[in-house]
């Protein structure tokens, strides 16, 4: 019978570069930046790494295939390392992936690393065609990231009956939120306090998103050193030992797609990873029990819909929590304390592990004070990759014993 | 009897003043000044001979089964392959089957009337039963040239048979002239043609009586027996001079849309055929003369069937469906003329997999889901394994059409970064009234006319041009139905 992950990994170390336009480096610097700060944090050396899992999305613009570049960039000894993609979830799936061969008891110290570097393609935005495959350049509509996300709001609007323009109040809200957040942190993308009345006045971008309503397309990679909580205690006695509590993933059927069930208004991946990550976790209300969470915010759209989808706030009712901050860094359930995908940036395959970074240092108290979260007890993170009718969902929790 | 069964037009939404033309290149021509009344109708930029050709067989097709076709002609001097059916490419999204015959027409403008004589012929001969004929013509003049002023693109297309028809043909004369008054070498995008006066003194004005007097002499027929008179000219006097010459009556000479649509290449005596099936009663006999390289003359009686014609939209209800192009510089750009920065986003070279189009023909060019024989759910694209959790059911499935299915948005947007010509690429998720869903372009609209719950019907447009390969690749797009709003 099936335990689930819940306290069998912890987390020895972590390490994230800073994330931005990257001018100056290579996917493989980026890795570096990250992976020696995570191995300083770790305090072991790269010869105690008995595996690892990379994740990297557009291998188009990045690494290439194979995980090969990456174990001669890090310079790991001959060990299995493996190349994972899975989406906006590729660096979820790579420390799952990590922390399910601890667990099973194969290795005992295993690295998770995620990387993307995005600006080497000459223009804004994520890159496009090829990636979607032959079947998508027959028949797919011309739509870029923004404008299937878009969608989220003219479906959700007809749902509920909530007004575009209220909508819009609640998105540029979103957005602003992480902008504050981000200012305050120096390895984020993009550190400006922008207004909601400046968000509103943006360009258009695909309707009604306007410009600060998309994330920054961002360099940047993020990672982990996943072992056994004996191992992590043993290593690390006089420090809090961060614990994997939950991991879990759902990818669509076709349903969503193809079947006339799904309006267009949420996402059913979240739904049912987040009802499962919750049942691993043992947590029975969501809203009560997290105390901070880091989610996809590709679009402040689509973070507005994923908090419902995370039984967070009640269906429909998103607009109301956004409005009264209970998601603001001071609010009951701070979201996107560290920018979020809109400001800290989103390097595609190593946005999962930044997510959790941010909870890790949360979570271990090393952020400044103007940043801390009150009562930083269980952190939440989820991925979603892909568009709204077809998607994968990656949800990790994470906390202290 | 055979005749016309069915027939419909197709005219593109977009309509050009001939003023905002000439406001843009009346400097380089103020002749042109003469010409710069009314409107041109414009394709959109997604749309050229074969998907206009298809749009108009889908009119023309109501209410006759698609397994009862066996022949598709397709006439046009503005088609995207020499080589490669273009025919073949129609009957695709007309989703027929493979047991059709198939051919181009092309060469003179007198095209389309050739084709729909030799599906008759065919069908005289008892060697076919039913033939969609279809034209189209999107031909361009240069810029500032009178041409660009006076084409216009349309589309007009019939079903041919022996039963069920409306209006019998009764018979033909034609003649093969080697007159270059326009032509286009085979590398040519613009028209060129020679002087207006040669053409109207000496081509129309000579072949058209040449070729009416052949065919009222070999059926003994006068003109006065006509209710309706379509004959080809754009020349405004010429036209004049000859209702005198052919002794057409008063009010019988049909017009020829120049105001409305321009000259329609290949489509345009059968466009004005349509037009006048439209407005036929029983025992209206109707001549129609094309011109281009000779002229083809055909006679045709309505009969009382006529009264029960099906067409999905008349020729006046496809004019009266315009939206106004009210920028010169858009119309360059649509028709490749002017070259615009799109966005290196618009220059990834994805390549055209001649395979996997084969693989997957019946959806891409006829629109063609499954539906579960077990559980009986619609799905688009086809699946193998049906996508009802309850069913799960394993190859039980048969073909389902989704071209024909009216939907209504679900969600929508209008795309800034997604590389366009006509930005924003405006599209959402529709959903099929009878089930079935997917996420297409929308087209022909704006996106703030927009909402959920919209009507739209599905159009075959091209989906891109790769112009490194010269590949015009194609597929379905929503079109919100302006009468829905």
């Amino acid at each position: 019978m099936a335990t689930g992950i819940k306290d069998k990994v912890a987390i020895l170390g972590m390490g994230c570069s800073r994330f931005g336009e990257r001018w100056e480096s290579f996917s493989e610097d980026l890795a570096v930046e990250s992976f020696i700060e995570c191995l300083v944090d770790a305090g072991i050396g790269k010869e105690e790494i008995q595996a690892a899992y990379v994740g990297t999305n557009f291998d188009e613009v990045n690494l290439g295939k194979s995980a090969v570049p990456l174990a001669v960039a890090l310079k790991l000894p001959y060990i299995p390392v493996t190349r994972l993609e899975n989406y906006c979830a590729t660096a979820t799936e790579a420390l799952r992936a990590a922390c399910y061969s601890v667990a099973a008891g194969v290795y005992d110290i295993v690295l998770a690393l995620g990387v993307e570097k995005l600006k080497d393609t000459g223009y804004g935005g994520l890159p496009g065609g090829a990636a979607r495959g032959i079947k998508a350049h027959m028949t797919w509509a011309n739509m870029s990231a923004p404008g299937m996300f878009a969608q989220l709001a003219t479906a959700y609007s007809a749902k509920w009956g909530l007004p575009m323009d209220k909508i819009k109040d609640a998105i540029a809200h979103v957005s602003a939120k992480s902008h504050a957040n981000g200012a305050m942190n120096p390895k984020a993308h993009l550190r400006k306090v922008v207004t909601e009345e400046q968000i509103k006045a943006a360009p258009m971008v695909a309707y009604p998103l306007g410009l600060y309503d998309c994330c920054g397309v961002s360099d940047g990679s993020a990672c982990a050193i996943v072992t056994t909580p004996d191992i992590a205690k043993a290593l690390k006695p006089n420090q809090n030992i961060v614990k994997i509590k939950a991991l879990s993933v759902s990818a669509s059927s076709g349903e969503e797609a193809i079947a006339n069930t799904w309006d267009g208004s949420h996402f059913t991946t979240t739904r049912i990873a987040a009802t499962r990550a919750y049942q691993e976790a043992g947590i029975v209300d969501p809203r009560e029990e997290l105390g901070m969470c880091e989610v996809h915010d590709c679009f402040s759209i689509t973070e507005m819909v994923t908090m419902e989808d995370l039984h967070i706030s009640p269906k429909g009712g998103a607009y109301d929590d956004i409005m009264s901050g209970f998601y603001d860094l001071d609010g009951d359930l701070p979201c996107q304390v560290d920018g979020g995908l809109k400001c800290f940036g989103h390097p595609i395959g190593a946005s999962g592990l930044r997510m959790v970074y941010a909870m890790y240092e949360q979570l271990l108290e090393r952020v400044p004070e103007e940043r801390k979260v009150k009562n930083a007890r269980l952190g939440l993170t989820h991925n979603l990759g892909g568009m709204p009718h077809q998607n994968v969902a990656a949800i990790s929790i994470v906390g202290l014993d | 009897m055979v005749g016309i069964c069915s027939y419909g037009a197709y005219i593109p939404r977009y309509r050009l003043n001939r003023k905002t033309i000439y406001q843009a290149m009346g400097w380089m021509n103020p002749g042109n000044a003469a010409h710069a009344k009314g409107e041109k109708a414009v394709a959109n930029v997604d749309e050229d001979s074969v998907t206009m050709a298809v749009a108009a067989s889908l009119n023309a097709l109501c209410g006759i089964g698609r397994s009862q076709l066996d022949g598709v002609y397709f006439a046009s001097t503005t088609m995207p392959y020499k080589e490669r059916l273009n025919a073949g490419i129609v009957a695709g999204a007309l989703a027929l089957d493979s047991d059709v015959r198939s051919s181009d027409f092309s060469g003179g403008l007198k095209a389309g009337t050739t084709a729909l004589l030799t599906a008759i012929e065919g069908l005289e001969a008892g060697r076919l039963s039913k033939v969609m004929v279809t034209a189209c013509d999107t031909r361009l003049g240069k810029p500032a040239s009178p041409q660009e002023m006076i084409f216009g693109d349309a589309a007009a297309a019939f079903v041919v048979g022996n039963e069920n028809v409306i209006a019998e043909f009764k018979g033909s004369y034609s003649i093969t002239h080697d007159f270059a008054d326009h032509y286009r070498g085979q590398f040519s995008k613009f028209d060129r043609q020679w002087e207006d006066r040669w053409i109207r003194d000496l081509g129309f004005e000579q072949f058209i009586p040449e070729v009416v007097g052949g065919l009222l002499k070999k059926y003994g027929l006068k003109m006065d027996q006509f209710s309706d008179v379509i004959y080809d000219c754009h020349y405004g006097a010429a036209r004049k001079k000859l209702n005198k010459l052919l002794d057409i009556p008063e009010g019988r000479d049909h017009g020829n849309f120049q105001m409305e649509i321009g000259h329609s290449g290949a489509a345009q005596s059968l466009l004005m055929l349509a037009d006048a099936l439209d407005k036929a009663q029983p025992g209206d006999k109707i001549l129609v003369v094309s011109f281009g390289s000779g002229c083809d003359a055909l006679y045709f009686e309505a009969t009382e069937k006529i009264l029960g014609r099906a067409t999905q939209k008349s020729v006046a209800q496809c004019l009266a469906e315009k939206m106004l192009l009210d920028n010169y510089n858009k119309y360059l750009v649509w028709r490749d003329i002017m070259p615009v920065e799109v966005g290196m986003r618009s220059e990834e070279d994805l390549w055209t997999r001649w395979s996997a189009l084969w693989r997957s023909r019946k959806m891409v060019f006829g629109l063609c889901g499954s539906r579960c024989t077990q559980c009986g759910m619609v799905q688009l694209p086809p699946q193998r394994i049906c996508v009802n959790p309850q069913c799960g059911a394993v190859d039980q499935t048969e073909d389902y059409l989704f071209s024909d299915k009216l939907g209504r948005i679900a969600s929508f947007t209008g795309d800034m970064l997604a590389a366009s010509l006509n930005p924003p690429a405006i599209s959402g998720q529709v959903d099929f009234e009878g089930g079935g869903k997917m996420m297409f372009d929308f087209i022909d609209c704006d996106l703030d006319s927009l909402s959920v719950g919209n009507p739209v019907s599905m159009s075959f447009r091209r989906k891109y041009f790769d112009q490194k390969r010269d590949i015009s690749g194609y597929f379905w797009k929503a079109v919100p139905l302006m009468e829905g709003k």
